[in-house]
């Protein structure tokens, strides 16, 4: 029970920083970036790399944290860039078209079969009786603390004030001189290293990579995202934790283990049902 | 040299003329207004000056500088911004929060406190609620706000788009006044009002806007003793 409980809250950790990455790109660039997944991946083969390279499994980590940064900046330019002030449409098909390329080029580079990818094996230690894996407190720990900080970023910083503001109104921001292509950069620079992170802590708990790794964490996140309310922070990081918790709760149960992601896609469509915006969603403003 | 210099200014929306090349010119330490009826095009000029609005052709020159093609953020670096139509304050942010916004493109912080506390005494209501959440202000409130938050940035040319809209009697005349003062402190002001008699009253020059159009310009006094302007914007 209890150790369900620690393995659907870090489970939910690794979901709420890859949502936080679709949140403020949403709410900021006003875009689904549906490629955020596949950095994942990317972040993934950059340790895959490291590690045949015999490199230690911490520069493995760093390389695909900075790796995966450079990549979402470089998506940004290129592929979203030429795109503003396009129909979201358009944005969208680009968004998926990203997705492919990067499956595609993973696929050509490394192949498509599932490789290994031993990060580090950890111990478990005995909380209130319950056996619970090292690799996921520390997912957990390090998890909550990236939020934190984030959050405090996003609060204190003339940065993340100015991210809170085109958020809101891009117009009335670049009133105040933000250029908000730079704040555009950042967001995606941001979310793509908390991919990279989440990637890392995935790999923890299912040590194998392929091209498509991205694909079904990147859509629970998503879920996640929609659940807290897109766009909101914290919401992205309570929708991860939910869905986390959920799922690992309903795999412990053997009855209802097969349909584990069926129920948690109900959950996003009932809350989609209930309240529309998500849980922590603001309503759109009207513009006067 | 005039300090803003509007020339054969034309702005579309789509294949729509908003604009039709309009010329005006605003001179350092004037209050000038432009007025005209609801749709005339006074928002879009003053957008596509601040570069929120692509300019179709035409040009704008803010103290000699060509600054049609240049993007709004470095725009507010040369001393020029806009209090927008509808206050748009940041709804989500605080009041303090919102005027360290106002102050974004300031990179020197050394004067910020003192910027704020000059903010907090020619709006005291803004210091009392520094730490609300601009969204629950009432409309005065952020009327204030919206004018706190520009000045932080040092305009040396401010815009205001209709700051007396949906306020109470006794608060335009309010708005009016710190107008006056803002003038009076050595900022250049471009106004537009719906307001046209107040405006008027407060302006050393002013444009009638008609669709796209100048169809008059003068003093304030002159445009308040024309017989068109009275019809259409005086009520009488
Ligand atoms: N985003 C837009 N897309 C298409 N047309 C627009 C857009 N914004 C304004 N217009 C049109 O351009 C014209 C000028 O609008 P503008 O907002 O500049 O008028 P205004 O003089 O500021 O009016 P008001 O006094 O009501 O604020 C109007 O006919 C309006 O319908
Ligand atoms: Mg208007």
């Amino acid at each position: 029970m209890l150790s369900t409980l620690f393995d659907g809250l870090s489970l939910g950790a690794i979901y709420a920083l890859i949502a936080l990455g679709y949140t403020m790109v949403y709410g900021i660039a006003k875009m689904l970036n549906f490629a955020h997944g596949d950095i994942i991946m990317v972040g993934a083969y950059t340790i895959l790399t490291t590690l045949t390279m015999n490199g230690h499994p911490i520069i493995g980590v760093v390389a695909a944290v900075l790796v995966c940064t450079v990549a979402g900046i470089v998506i940004e330019k290129v592929a979203y860039k030429p795109l503003r002030g396009a129909s979201p449409l358009a944005v969208l098909i680009t968004a998926i078209g990203v997705s492919y390329f990067l499956q595609s080029v993973a696929q050509l580079i490394f192949g498509s079969k599932s490789q290994a990818v031993q990060l580090a094996s950890f111990g478990t230690v005995k909380i209130a009786n319950a056996e619970i894996n090292i690799g996921t407190l520390i997912t957990l720990v390090v998890g909550a603390v990236i939020m934190i900080a984030l959050t405090l970023f996003v609060k204190y910083t003339r940065t993340g004030r100015a991210m809170q503001a085109v958020s809101e109104d891009r117009g009335a921001a670049q009133l105040m001189g933000v250029n908000v292509n730079k704040i555009i950069m950042i967001t995606f620079a941001i979310g793509s290293a908390l991919a990279a992170a989440a990637g890392v802590f995935y790999l923890l708990q299912i040590p194998a990579v392929s091209p498509t790794l991205g694909s079904m964490p990147g859509i629970k996140a998503f879920a996640a995202a929609v659940i807290g309310g897109i766009g909101s922070i914290p919401g992205a990081m309570l929708g991860g934790v939910v869905l986390g918790v959920v799922e690992k709760f309903a795999l412990s149960v053997p009855a209802l283990a097969p349909y584990a992601t069926a129920i948690e896609f109900a959950l996003l469509i009932l809350i989609l049902l209930v309240r529309p915006i998500g849980i922590l969603g603001k309503k759109r403003r009207e513009k006067v | 040299m005039a300090m803003l210099e509007v020339k054969d200014l034309q702005v579309y929306y789509g294949v729509i003329q908003a604009i039709s090349g309009i010329s005006f010119e605003v001179n350092k330490g004037e209050i000038v207004t432009l007025i005209g009826a609801n749709g005339a095009g006074k928002t879009t000029t003053m957008q596509s000056i601040m570069g929120l609005i692509p300019i179709k052709s035409g040009s704008v020159f803010y103290e000699g500088q060509n600054i049609t093609k240049t993007p709004c953020h470095k725009i507010v670096t040369l001393g020029m911004t806009q209090c927008p139509e509808g206050r748009r304050i940041f709804q989500e942010l605080s009041v303090y929060d919102n005027l360290l916004m106002g102050a974004f493109a300031i990179k020197d912080k050394k004067g910020l406190k003192e910027d704020i506390e000059k903010i907090y005494t020619r709006f005291p209501r803004l210091e009392e609620r520094k730490n609300q959440i601009a969204g629950t202000l009432s409309g005065g409130e952020q009327q204030m706000l919206a004018m706190g938050r520009a000045l932080m940035s040092h305009p040396k040319l401010l815009m205001m788009d209709e700051p007396s809209m949906g306020l109470s009697p006794l608060l335009v005349d309010q708005v009016f006044d710190i107008i006056k003062d803002i003038n009076n402190d050595g900022t250049t002001v471009l106004l537009v009002e719906q307001n046209a008699g107040k405006s008027l009253a407060i302006s050393d020059r002013a444009y009638v806007l008609e669709t796209g159009k100048i169809v008059l310009s003068g003093t304030g006094k002159e445009l308040m003793e024309s017989e068109d302007v009275k019809k259409a914007y005086l009520g009488g």
